[in-house]
């Protein structure tokens, strides 16, 4: 072959993985989603058989699908508020170098490195309504009854406060490693300069860092509300929805339905409710990486 | 207005090194405009930084306006500093970025366009107020930079190197600028560099730095004519001062007061450089053997090596005004001389100045 002929397929044959990749990983699973949405398909059912809007209808009237979209929404804010307030504070803690400090970057990076379930699966045990950690340091501490200790997973209320928090533990890491990347690349001089103009550590940090930080700072919330908002490996491992569906989110609605309750169809169609907070998303990730490059 | 001091003041970044700043006693004038001039390295821009109060220093005092600052955070110094980089804040417009110090100061808000107008305006960037410092040049960055300095009416200024990330020619402009500016503002200013030529243009005083300690401190005549040791004597003056050992003594002479003889006497249009050199009484002869001349437009540099008696095969460098008209031949020896009044001489151990000793240029 000439060199040409080689050069002309050298690129295609490079961009081929990933372009299967995408496609029978992602292309045809969403396409399936999509067709599975306007079908009656169960699982067993061979042959699709369309029945248009039907699915939707359904779920519309159901309340669970309200309540998950609701918990959804509370997970995916809470989340992100708290996230990007530790990260925050432990970006400003990390910066500065001191004894011991690669260590303790260490130490904050572990639960990002740890597999997510294997985690999750420890924070179960921590919030066991038998053997919690919680409940036993509070009951030596005499600050509730050994009888009345809080049922973490077990009440409404504290069980959506021990989701959101779980995986805030699992964000921070990820996010508090952009902050520091972001923090870090702020040249030296402009706090410096602001100091000298007379600014505290609060003007300094809210009108001249954030705004620096801004491109970045979009991007860790961005991500982080993809990886909240299509979560459900923390949701299924801690509380598998309950009590009462007070912890059911989409994702795990979409599972519950689908696949444990054989509907297909109507899972598929509630996990198709995702796509255009996604897309949002996405299309607000886009654009700020352009004006990130822009700058 | 205010005079800024330091007293034995000290910067040790890692104990048991050299300090960075040594032991450095100063004190400004009113309305000074004083330069820092030092190497790389030198531990001026530490010193500077001790003065702002963006780095604590390990001992000593800074007293600005007679009143210890040490404890004082930079913002309560009543300073303003001009960074190299210009640290504009990217995300505000000029206008915003000028009235920072204003908003920081909790100016009051109806006084702030007023101000900026006003800063602005005795800088030429008026028209420049709703853009961002990206869109800018670097000559109108450092306009910005020095507006905000100026806004809020420091006692005073702090200059770290504000022109060397602009070209050359731009360099030059802004520097007379910079110098008309601080004259009608009459604020004491300390400018830290490492050009000495711009030390030289604008300083009223000059403070020369090495290794973290104060070499010398005078004015620019002072300083070049009257260095304090060998290390002022070589960092300032391009080339710089020859220095030639004789004995226990370095003998120094600038490239520019050593002549080639033979034209001194009798010529009636002499340049002027060489009618100077008659007027200032005897000189002292020396035989120059040229190795090679370098051609720089306004003037010509000859390089060689001292002959015969002590000098012998020892380097020199002389520097004539093109308007001397002399041809000199590599490799050829020529009369050559220094006026006796322009000989200096340094302590060969120390490197510092002491009295003339002539007598021993004279022996054998």
């Amino acid at each position: 072959m000439t060199a040409v002929g080689r050069q002309r397929w050298l690129g295609p044959a490079m961009f081929l993985p990933s372009v299967l990749y995408i496609a029978v990983l992602i292309g045809v699973p969403f396409v399936l989603a999509i067709l599975y949405a306007f079908s009656d398909a169960r699982i067993g059912t061979t042959g699709i058989h369309l029945v248009g809007l039907e699915n939707f209808r359904s779920i519309l009237h159901s309340p669970s699908f309200h309540k998950a979209i609701r918990n959804s929404i509370v997970f995916t804010l809470s989340a992100q508020v708290i996230v990007i307030v530790c990260s925050n504070i432990l970006s400003v803690a990390l910066e500065k170098p001191f004894r011991g400090r690669g260590f303790i970057r260490f130490l904050i990076l572990l639960p990002w490195v740890a597999p997510v379930s294997l985690g999750t699966i420890g924070w179960k045990w921590i919030l066991d309504s038998i053997y919690s950690v919680f409940s036993w340091v509070l009951i030596t501490a005499h600050m509730v009854k050994p009888y009345a200790a809080p049922m973490w997973l077990g009440e409404p209320h504290l069980a959506m406060a021990s989701v959101v928090l779980v995986h805030c533990w699992r964000l921070i890491p990820f996010s508090t490693v952009i902050m520091l990347a972001g923090r870090s690349a702020i040249p030296k001089e402009i706090p410096e300069a602001a100091a000298i103009d007379g600014a505290g550590f609060w003007r300094t940090f809210f009108q001249i860092r954030i705004p620096i930080m801004a491109p970045i700072l979009s991007v860790a919330v961005l991500f982080g509300i993809i990886f909240t908002f299509t979560d459900m490996t923390v949701v299924y491992i801690l509380t598998a929805g309950g009590p009462f569906d007070s912890t059911q989110t989409l994702p795990s609605l979409a599972f519950a339905t689908g696949i444990q309750g054989s509907d297909l169809a109507a899972g598929a169609a509630i996990s198709l409710f995702l796509v255009p907070v996604l897309v949002a998303v996405a299309y607000l990730m886009l654009r700020v990486a352009h004006r990130a490059e822009v700058v | 207005m205010a005079v800024v001091e330091t007293r034995n003041l000290t910067k040790v970044f890692k104990q048991g090194e050299l300090g960075a700043v040594n032991d450095v006693n100063l004190v400004t004038r009113e309305g000074e405009f004083l330069v820092f001039l030092g190497p790389s390295g030198s531990g001026k821009t530490t010193l500077l930084r001790m003065i702002a109060g963006l780095e604590t220093p390990t001992s000593g005092e800074i007293l600005i306006g007679g009143k210890v600052v040490n404890n004082l955070s930079p913002r309560d110094r009543r300073i303003a500093m001009v960074f190299q980089s210009y640290a504009l804040y990217p995300h505000l417009s000029v206008y915003n970025n000028i009235a920072f110090p204003l908003k920081a100061q909790k100016v009051p808000k109806e006084l702030h366009r007023q101000k900026v107008e006003w800063a602005a305006g005795l800088l030429g960037i008026g028209r420049l107020l709703e853009r961002k410092p990206r869109e800018l040049s670097g000559g109108e960055r450092q306009r910005v930079a020095l507006a905000r300095a100026i806004v809020r009416e420091p006692a005073v200024f702090l200059l770290d190197e504000p022109l060397s990330n602009l070209d050359a020619k731009l360099r030059t402009a802004a520097r007379e600028e910079l110098e008309q500016f601080q004259q009608r503002v009459a604020t004491t200013t300390i400018y830290v560099t490492h050009d000495q030529v711009e030390a030289m243009a604008m300083g009223d005083r000059v403070v020369v730095m090495n290794f973290g300690s104060v070499r010398q401190i005078g004015t620019p005549a002072e300083v070049y004519d009257d260095p304090a040791d060998t290390f002022v004597a070589t960092f300032l003056g391009s080339p710089p001062m020859n220095l030639v050992e004789v004995g226990d003594v370095i003998v120094g002479f600038r490239p520019e007061h050593f002549f080639p003889v033979a034209q001194l006497a009798g010529r009636a249009a002499m340049p002027e450089d060489l009618r100077a050199v008659d007027r200032e009484g005897p000189y002292f002869p020396l035989s120059f053997r040229v190795s090679h001349e370098e051609y720089l437009g306004a003037e010509r540099i000859l390089y060689g090596h001292l002959e015969g008696g002590r000098f012998h095969q020892k380097k020199a460098v002389s520097r004539l005004s093109s308007t001397h008209a002399a041809r000199f031949e590599s490799g050829s020896v020529y009369a050559f001389a220094v006026t006796e009044q322009r000989l200096k001489f340094f302590d060969r151990e120390k490197g510092v100045r002491v009295p003339p000793v002539l007598d021993i240029l004279r022996k054998p």
